[in-house]
């Protein structure tokens, strides 16, 4: 933060080894239940009643995994996770795709096309990302009945677009209005029209924000769990609703290494966004960060 | 024929009138200077005229033709813009060709309207950069070159040149007169410089609050101001405002200024510059205006022997320039500046004596800071 | 009311633009319009829907005989639904202000010109990538007092040590915080690193020269700056706190008993499970009162915040 010289006494040297002390302690904190996790998934159970929690597995296996993904009982059947994991892919990659485009062109309309009335609809749409979602509950199931859609993938998705628009307009709309209105007015006298503004001028150099759409969505979206269990049947649930009831499914002997392992697959799409993209995610969360 | 012509346009956002009936009329070929304080509605107009804003009332024509509500692109207009407004995406090829490409021009057609505006702009070297790897100036001219491409009816420029150094501003200011000698375009062009103004104009209309305070040549502008703002707008050292009491006739009106710790100062006002509206106000207050450059040594004689009254007071404060000095001094309730040439030698404290040329002096009316005479 | 404005937007002079001006004109709306319907629908539409709901005496399904405001009033004397508003309390309130105090406390500290800042940056970090349910899975496998850390720290000589919170239903709800806690707190850090990177240099710089010590220049000239930071941040984790409802599904399920249940656990329970869709409906209300509670007057201050600014 500065650069002022300041004396290196004894004193001050102590201090900095303090701050190093906690920074590191605070760190081995956060990472010590991704270690433990990561550590039972790959034990024997036998190992598990045994030992400590942090100690070194001493044969390794991956068969949690295999029967996290394959064989686990989820409530009534034993088919694994991997169905579900799949079943959130097919909920996400729609949902993200449909409100991030629809969330681009609300931001550009909003803002480069200013017409009477935009920043009321704006608000008006902001107030989406506030709500808490058990007060669109009910009638939402009620809705999704009507359209043929309870229980379904498509129905997850319209719910995650109808809710995710809100997000993405206000991620665009934050990004558009930094960008200069000079820059439409001059595409504009050159004769270029609503849409091939957007498509030559502004999409151009909207990378930025299509990756931190793009990944808030994703993480929100791959993370829900209300939605998932409030409007999913058994088929059509989402990874993290399979994880809860494979964890809370009370029959047989509790296998800890094969939950451990199913929730570091429930984990992993979103770990990896984050290693790959964090600061665009970081973005997204500061952003964004008004969704709970 | 009229290239432009606006008509009693008005423009509202919501409870404030930003354009207040404004009618202005441009000849093809002409250049016309837009100037005034910020705020006062040049740049609305610009976009009004430019079709980005619509007007609440009036009539827009352009080439005789009503264009008041039509779009931007139909206008047929190019306009240069204060950030360049380069299309960041493109390189300086495809900027330039945008809008041929829009206007679905031949592409052989747009590649030798990129090459000829290129050639005329000299920014041929840059034709394969994007706009991020140019400089201010050749971002200039890229935006420039931008307008050229489409020969439209109009060119309007905002401001173009507020963006760039001092020294790039006067090259560029050069260089866009040339042009426009050499291409004979009708331009419309926003400052709120007035040297800009002064130097580029065929015709200068000075606005404020949303009126067109006066529209001339630079030459009328600066010389023959309709009124106290655009006399104390335009020049750079301002005008100097003094207040004064008109007394004398017709024929051989003096004008009287009271100088605290000083002797009284008679001006008489030159016979054969008289209005009938003077008459009125004899005995009464007015306001004399004097430019920094109608002071001058006492030993340089003045065309007209007769006009030039002495003034002798002390200096408050000495500023060379360089090619002048800049002197203030008390007169009046205030002081004044006065330019004169680099060779006197005064230093603050000193008394000079000075001549004022009254034969370009304005008087104004206190209150309605209208021209008097 | 949309329509109306929408049309005046458009000028009296409408019918004398050209067909391409007015083409332009109503193109933005057009795009916009769609999403704008969903949100009054599913957003609005659905708030009322639910008020409604709540003032029905619903319990399978959805039916509506009016009962005026019986159901609030059987909420106000629901033992279950008291313990969730406490817990609710006891939960968001040590949430919040320990998260602060974390979060501001790390950023501080990673501000000394720390190396590797962008690994313990990372680390603070990633629990902010999980889901819930999974931060929940992982908290309730630790905390499991036969083989989680009660039995590892037992196993290093320690035998008396105990640490039972999630079977004990007084302490069950502080196992929320602590997960809570260890998912958000990183999140904290990074807006208050922000603000502090957002802090022009200067003023650090001439309080300094002016001799204060480190932590007075902290105190007195950083934290000050901050404050909306703070703001914003305590705003977002309330918000956080009341809509929680996958955290306590997965550690404790609300319980034992319905010793952990918080608002949003109740809802769905009498929503979906219990067949309660009024009584449901009523605490739904409730929690969307409480986000406007905390969400109006921050808004409101922004609002006239950016107005000063």
């Amino acid at each position: 933060m500065d650069n002022v010289i300041r004396r290196r006494t004894l004193g001050a040297r102590l201090a900095r080894w303090a701050v190093y002390a906690v920074l590191v302690g605070m760190a081995l904190f956060y990472l010590l239940p991704l270690v433990v996790m990561l550590l039972t998934s790959v034990k024997p159970l036998e190992e598990i009643r045994a030992g400590s929690l942090l100690a070194l597995p001493q044969a390794p296996t991956l068969a949690p995994w295999v029967k996290a993904w394959s064989e686990a009982c989820t409530g009534m059947r034993c088919e694994g996770v991997g169905g579900y994991f799949w079943n959130s892919f097919r909920i996400v990659i729609p949902a993200v795709a449909i409100s991030t485009f629809l969330g681009a062109l609300n931001g550009y309309a909003l803002t480069k096309w200013r017409f009477r009335g935009a920043d009321l609809i704006f608000a008006l749409m902001l107030f989406g990302c506030f709500i808490p979602f058990q007060v669109v509950l009910l009638p939402m199931a009620r809705t999704l009945g009507w359209l043929g859609l309870s229980n379904s993938t498509a129905g997850l998705v319209l719910v995650h677009v109808v809710f995710g628009i809100a997000f993405t307009t206000l991620f665009f709309r934050n990004f558009y209005v930094a960008i200069p209105n000079e820059l439409v007015s001059a595409a504009k006298l050159d004769g270029a029209g609503f849409f091939r503004i957007f498509w030559r001028i502004l999409l151009p150099v909207s990378a930025p924000i299509f990756v931190v759409s793009v990944i808030w969505q994703f993480t929100q979206i791959w993370n829900d769990f209300l939605f998932g269990v409030a409007f999913s049947a058994f088929e059509t649930q989402p990874v993290t609703v399979a994880l809860n009831n494979m964890v809370n499914t009370s029959t047989g002997v509790k296998e800890y290494n094969v939950d451990m392992a199913a929730a570091m697959i429930a984990a992993l799409p979103t770990l990896v966004v984050y290693v790959l993209a964090g600061k665009y995610f970081v973005r997204g969360l500061t952003a964004g960060s008004v969704k709970g | 024929m009229s290239a432009l012509e606006i008509r009693q346009v008005r423009k509202d956002f919501g409870a404030t009138r930003v354009l207040k009936d404004v009618s202005l009329s441009i000849d093809s070929g002409e250049f016309l200077i837009l100037v005034g304080p910020s705020g006062c509605g040049k740049s609305t107009l610009m976009n009004s005229i430019a079709g980005l804003e619509p007007v609440t009332s009036g009539q827009i024509l352009i080439g005789e033709e009503d264009v008041t509500w039509c779009t931007p692109a139909e206008r047929d207009i190019a306009m240069v813009f204060q950030s360049y407004a380069l299309y960041p995406s493109m390189t300086v090829r495809q900027n330039i060709a945008f809008g041929l490409e829009m206007r679905k021009v031949p592409k052989a057609e747009r590649e030798e309207a990129v090459d000829r505006v290129a050639d005329l702009l000299q920014i041929t070297p840059l034709l394969d950069r994007k706009p991020s790897q140019l400089s201010g100036g050749q971002r200039q001219r890229v935006a420039m070159g931008r307008a050229l491409a489409r020969e439209p009816k109009i060119y309007l420029f905002d401001e173009p040149l507020s963006n760039l150094d001092a020294k790039l501003r006067v090259e560029m200011r050069t260089e866009i007169k040339k042009l426009h000698l050499r291409l004979g375009t009708t331009i419309v062009y926003v400052t709120h410089d007035q040297i800009e103004a002064m130097t580029l104009a065929d015709r200068i209309a000075v606005m404020r609050d949303g009126h067109i305070r006066q529209l001339g040549t630079p030459d009328e502008v600066y010389n023959d101001p309709a009124d106290m703002f655009v006399a104390g707008f335009m020049g750079s050292p301002s005008m100097n405002f003094i207040n004064a009491t008109l007394e004398g006739d017709a024929g051989a009106y003096r004008l009287v200024i009271e100088t605290p710790d000083a002797p009284r100062l008679t001006l008489p006002w030159p016979a054969h510059r008289d209005t009938s509206a003077m008459k009125e106000q004899i005995g009464r207050r007015v306001v004399l205006g004097l430019r920094p450059e109608h002071f001058s040594e006492e030993d340089i004689r003045l065309t007209d022997q007769a006009e030039g009254t002495l003034l002798t007071a002390p200096v408050t404060v000495s500023e060379p320039t360089g090619a002048d000095i800049l002197l203030r001094l008390p007169l009046g309730e205030g002081e004044v500046t006065a330019r004169v040439g680099p060779k006197i030698k005064v230093k603050a404290g000193d008394r000079v004596d000075l001549r004022v040329d009254m034969s370009r002096a304005v008087l104004f009316m206190p209150d309605s800071e209208q021209r008097l005479a | 009311m949309s329509t109306t404005s929408l049309a005046r937007g458009v000028g009296t002079n409408a019918a004398r633009r050209t067909p391409a001006a007015r083409l332009q004109d109503w193109l933005p709306r057009l795009v916009v319009a769609p999403s704008f319907a969903v949100s009054l629908f599913f957003v609005y539409g659905f708030m009322i829907w639910t008020f409604i709901l709540s003032l029905t005496n619903s319990r399978m399904l959805p039916q509506y005989d009016f009962v005026g405001f019986a159901q609030y009033a059987r909420l106000m004397v629901n033992e279950r639904w008291w313990v969730a508003s406490t817990n609710l309390v006891i939960f968001g309130g040590l949430f919040v202000v320990i998260c602060l105090v974390i979060g501001a406390g790390l950023a501080i500290l990673l501000d000394q010109r720390i190396r590797q800042e962008g690994v313990l940056r990372t680390v603070y970090l990633y629990p902010m990538a999980l889901s819930l349910i999974v931060t929940g899975v992982v908290w309730k496998w630790l905390l499991n007092p036969s083989l989680g850390i009660e039995s590892m720290v037992r196993g290093w000589g320690f035998e008396s040590f105990q640490f039972d919170w999630l079977v004990d239903s007084d302490m069950a709800i502080y196992t929320l915080v602590l997960a809570a806690v260890w998912q958000a707190s990183g999140f904290v850090m990074a807006l208050f690193l922000a603000g502090l990177r957002g802090i022009d240099d200067n003023i650090l710089k001439a309080a300094q020269l002016d001799g204060a010590s480190l932590p007075r220049v902290y105190w007195r000239v950083v934290m000050p700056c901050l404050r909306p930071v703070v703001f914003s941040a305590v705003m977002i984790l309330s918000h956080i706190a009341i809509k929680s409802f996958d955290l306590v599904m997965a550690l404790t399920g609300g319980g034992p008993g319905y010793a952990t249940d918080l608002p949003a656990t109740f809802m769905y329970a009498h929503a979906f499970t219990r067949a309660q869709i009024g009584l449901g409906s009523a605490s739904a209300m409730l929690m969307l009162g409480a986000v406007l509670a905390i969400l109006v007057p921050y808004l409101f201050s922004e609002l006239r915040g950016r107005k000063h600014g």
